[in-house]
């Protein structure tokens, strides 16, 4: 150790006990640690090998406690993982393992080694104002050389700005398949879809009984998550639900995109008694008669509506694609048609 | 080599030897020296980081365990596994193989649930960290940066908790990747891009994400969480730890236990134990049982679909929030959950980010360094604004179980959702303002928080009962200054060097509190119109 080296601001040291016999000068920046090298010689005095507990046998037998118990619950672990496991045997077993260890070493760092409270300087952060100087000259050097030639740094600017426009790009592009396009705008309805199950096969127009529910999908597409639509058999003969909506509903059936416009998730709890509809996610409830507005919640616009035919050969088919984008709001999203709900509807 | 005779050194020379057969190679001794000498603060509250780090650890080897196993890939398959309600329906692999990690491999459950319990913890542990920063004022000058990379990290650990609780592809997580669509569609302009960008596609995607979260959870967020915390711990270890005032306690000061061997002993205990009650806890208490939920089908929905906690605030606020939905320029749309879900965490980010900052242009304190730690009771105005924001984020995480609460309490959902909606804004405001108050009591009042002392009922030969007060135990009125005295803050360096007990004072060494019944007899100041404030036993010396 060179203790001549070190006094000075910043110098990082204990002045602890055992270390220092030589006492420090208090006015000083710092204590000294001239004895740091025969500290070790008379450790015998130094405080920092004094244990804190009064009977340290007692401490000794918990700590080995401990430890047997983590070699015992360990082989039980291998034991128990050997015949095949179990998941509430391994996690105990385990759990004492590893506890019996902490809880021993803890224990022995608490009770058996030497406890403060110990007392360090702390270095002031900041260095005398020579250095700081002389850091920020050897740091502007760099800025002057920069400054000295600029048009290379603008140019080499330039050329890093032009690399990373022209890098991203093609790193972006390749990420995007495919581009999104009109594809938010647009479900895979189109006139005369038939309407399938999940598995397929088409709905026929006496399938659902009053009070029936059902998740349809375009035919061709059974299963897709932009295109689901709930098909709800809320009455026998056919209902209005909004001006314009007139031929929408043959034999009481009501489509709607299952995609609630609040975040997306699946709107497909029906309550029957009161014609509602409930999404689970954030519990916005839609009111089906009237459009499927909705009426509680976070949802801001009312489910999409699907115009539904029988052309007489008793499937049930879609007269066109949902008028508006489904599920949720995007930035694009041309609102005109039913931003608002229309509030006169709920009189119907 | 010595001969046979030689007596056999001590453990101590050869100890000595091996320290300087290191330094002849790295010549490290003096650098070596001071960090086994480091002193570290014995307050338990500075386990509530070391809990967050451990975790993270615990995560790796949990989740180097996991990825041997599991299947990135949203590629159906027909389940033929061991468990029959499954067999014969059409899964994605992710799913599959999580079920199989379940179920078939061995020890595998338990890895998988330790794993869920530890990215839990993990981030739980890192808020209560936060907590303690905020309300102890150790995020001021000079650890404003450290506290940002702490932030920093927060926001990793929460997103790449979603992105792992995404990954098994089962029935609630994707409604959750649903809703993170959803929120993505939301941000103006860049929206739709971006959506289409991470998910390939339009929702559902063509199955890229979960490979991409795969990458995401397992290496690139976990490498820049290393990254950050070993630049944390090493500010940390140069700046050194903060610590609460007390006797001995300076600006200048550190006071505890040196990190060899007490702090390494200790904080290698504290790891196993950590360990031992995640194994607890994986072992004992189930956590995400994806085989009940089944593979995702986005036309599915499986009920009480909630996220893992700290995602609850956003879905509190989901749910609280009116039906906003905004039309820009009649062409373009700010959707709703853009406010809930992106303008509210943009909010608490950055507000958290500059809090610094923006106390210290109230306070005025930056011209200094502070390395003593504030009670909260003594800063009435950061802690009553803290915990009323804190309330207010509790508010949100309560309002994400609004279904819940209906039907336990049997209310109906709309008041339940009303009740929500004019709490989460008022409650906090009493709240803060009530917790100022209590402050402003507290650090007005005597001997408050202090160790109470007992009573003894002594019983006299004739049967009758006295109390007396107790006999004063070691370390009853060891002080603290009272917070408004911190002259260290305001001295400089030379002056207040002098407080300290040196080792040639008296002859008596400088550790202190080694005789704490001769501590009592500090004499505290009168202050407080004329009420006597005992000093307080310093933090941690327990
Ligand atoms: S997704 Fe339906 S209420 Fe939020």
């Amino acid at each position: 150790m060179s203790p001549g080296g070190e006094d000075e601001i910043g110098s990082d040291h204990m002045s602890t006990g055992g270390e220092n016999p030589g006492g420090d000068n208090p006015g000083g920046a710092g204590s000294t640690s001239t004895g740091s090298g025969a500290a070790t010689a008379t450790a015998v005095e130094d405080i920092r090998l004094e244990i804190p507990v009064q009977r340290p046998r007692r401490a000794e037998n918990f700590v080995a406690l401990c430890f047997v118990v983590s070699v015992l619950a360990t082989i039980g672990l291998a034991i128990t993982y050997s015949l095949g496991g179990q998941v509430q045997a391994e996690g105990a077993l385990l759990g004492l393992g590893l506890g019996g260890m902490g809880v021993g070493v803890a224990a022995w760092g608490k009770y058996l080694m030497p406890q403060g409270p110990f007392v360090e300087d702390r270095h002031e952060l900041p260095k005398p104002e020579s250095d700081r100087r002389a850091f920020g000259a050897a740091f502007s050097r760099g800025s002057v050389a920069v400054e000295r030639r600029g048009f290379l740094g603008k140019l080499l600017g330039a050329a890093i700005g032009v690399f990373s426009i022209v890098g991203i790009f093609p790193f972006l592009r390749s990420l995007y398949n495919p581009r999104p396009g009109n594809a938010l705008d647009f479900t895979f309805f189109r006139r005369g879809s038939r309407l399938v199950r999940i598995d397929g096969r088409p709905v026929m127009a006496d399938d659902v009984d009053v009070g029936g529910v059902l998740t349809v999908f375009p035919e061709g597409h059974a299963g897709d998550a932009v295109s689901q639509t709930l098909l709800i058999r809320a009455s026998s003969v056919p209902i209005t639900t909004l001006p314009g909506r007139e031929t929408w509903s043959p034999h009481g059936y009501l489509a709607y995109s299952k995609l609630c416009t609040h975040a997306g998730c699946p709107v497909s709890l029906y309550q029957q008694q009161v014609q509602q509809l409930l999404c689970p996610c954030h519990q916005s409830v839609f009111t089906l008669l009237n459009g499927a507005r909705p009426i509680f919640g976070p949802a801001p616009r009312l489910l999409p509506q699907l115009p539904i035919m029988d052309n007489g050969d008793g499937f049930l088919r879609a007269q066109s694609d949902f008028q508006e984008p489904v599920g949720p709001g995007f930035w694009e999203r041309n609102t005109s048609t039913t931003l608002n709900p229309p509030k006169t509807a709920a009189g119907q | 080599m010595k001969s046979r005779d030689a007596p056999r050194p001590s453990l101590e020379d050869r100890t000595v030897e091996l320290a300087r057969w290191t330094d002849d190679r790295f010549g490290v001794a003096k650098i070596g020296k001071t960090a086994l000498n480091k002193i570290f603060p014995d307050h338990w509250s500075f386990l509530l980081g070391e809990i967050a780090m451990y975790t993270f650890v615990i995560l790796i080897i949990t989740g180097i365990f996991l990825t041997l196993f599991f299947v990135p890939s949203t590629h159906e398959v027909i389940y033929h596994g061991s468990y029959l309600p499954l067999r014969g329906q059409r899964v994605s692999e992710a799913y599959q193989s999580t079920v199989d990690i379940s179920l078939n491999v061995r020890a595998g459950l338990v890895m998988r649930q330790m794993h869920h319990w530890a990215a839990d913890i993990f981030a739980a542990a890192v808020v209560v960290h936060l907590c303690r920063i905020f309300f102890t004022g150790a995020f001021r000058r000079p650890r404003e940066l450290n506290y940002m990379i702490g932030l920093t990290m927060l926001i990793l650990v929460i997103v790449n908790g979603f992105i792992g609780y995404s990954l098994p592809d089962d029935q609630i997580s994707g409604a959750g990747l649903r809703i993170a669509f959803s929120i993505f569609l939301s941000l103006p302009i860049i929206g739709t891009w971006g959506a289409f960008l991470l998910w390939g596609g339009n929702f559902p995607g063509n199955g890229d994400i979960i490979p991409r979260f795969y990458s995401l959870h397992i290496l690139i967020i976990p490498a820049v969480i290393a990254g950050l915390l070993v630049a944390h711990l090493g500010i940390m270890w140069h700046q050194k730890h903060t610590d609460f005032p007390g006797k001995e306690k300076t600006n200048r000061t550190v006071v505890g236990s040196s990190f060899w061997p007490t702090y390494v002993a200790k904080t290698t205990g504290y790891f196993f134990i950590i360990f031992a009650g995640l194994a607890l806890l994986g072992g004992l208490f189930q956590i995400n049982p994806i085989w009940l939920y089944g593979s995702y089908e986005p036309f599915k929905v499986s009920y009480a679909v909630q996220p893992d906690w700290y995602m609850g605030w956003l879905d509190g606020a989901l749910r609280i929030m009116p039906a906003w939905e905004t039309q820009f320029a009649g062409r373009y749309l700010i959707s709703a959950p853009f406010y809930p879900a992106v303008v509210l965490p943009g909010l608490t980010f950055t507000a958290l980010y500059m809090w610094p900052f923006i106390e210290a242009r109230f306070t005025k304190e930056n011209r200094m360094e502070h390395h003593l730690l504030d009670r909260p009771r003594d800063r009435p105005v950061r802690t009553g604004l803290g915990v009323g924001v804190l309330s207010f984020y509790v508010m949100l995480f309560l309002a994400s179980s609004t279904d819940v609460l209906a039907n336990t309490l049997r209310v109906s959902l709309n008041g339940v959702l009303w009740t929500f909606r004019i709490g989460t804004p008022t409650i906090p405001i009493v709240v803060g303002l009530a917790t100022y108050q209590i402050c402003k009591e507290l650090s007005r009042a005597p001997g408050a928080g202090l160790r109470k002392r007992s009573n003894v009922v002594v019983r006299s030969a004739e049967g009758g009962y006295t109390t007396v007060p107790a006999n004063i135990r070691p370390g009853d009125f060891e002080g603290e200054p009272p917070p408004e005295s911190l002259p260290e803050e305001a001295v400089p360096r030379g002056a207040m060097g002098d407080r300290r007990r040196r080792p040639d004072e008296g002859g008596e060494e400088v550790g202190v509190g080694v005789d704490r019944t001769e501590a009592t007899a500090v004499t505290p100041p009168r202050r407080f119109g004329g009420f006597f404030r005992p000093w307080h036993r310093p933090a941690g010396n327990s």
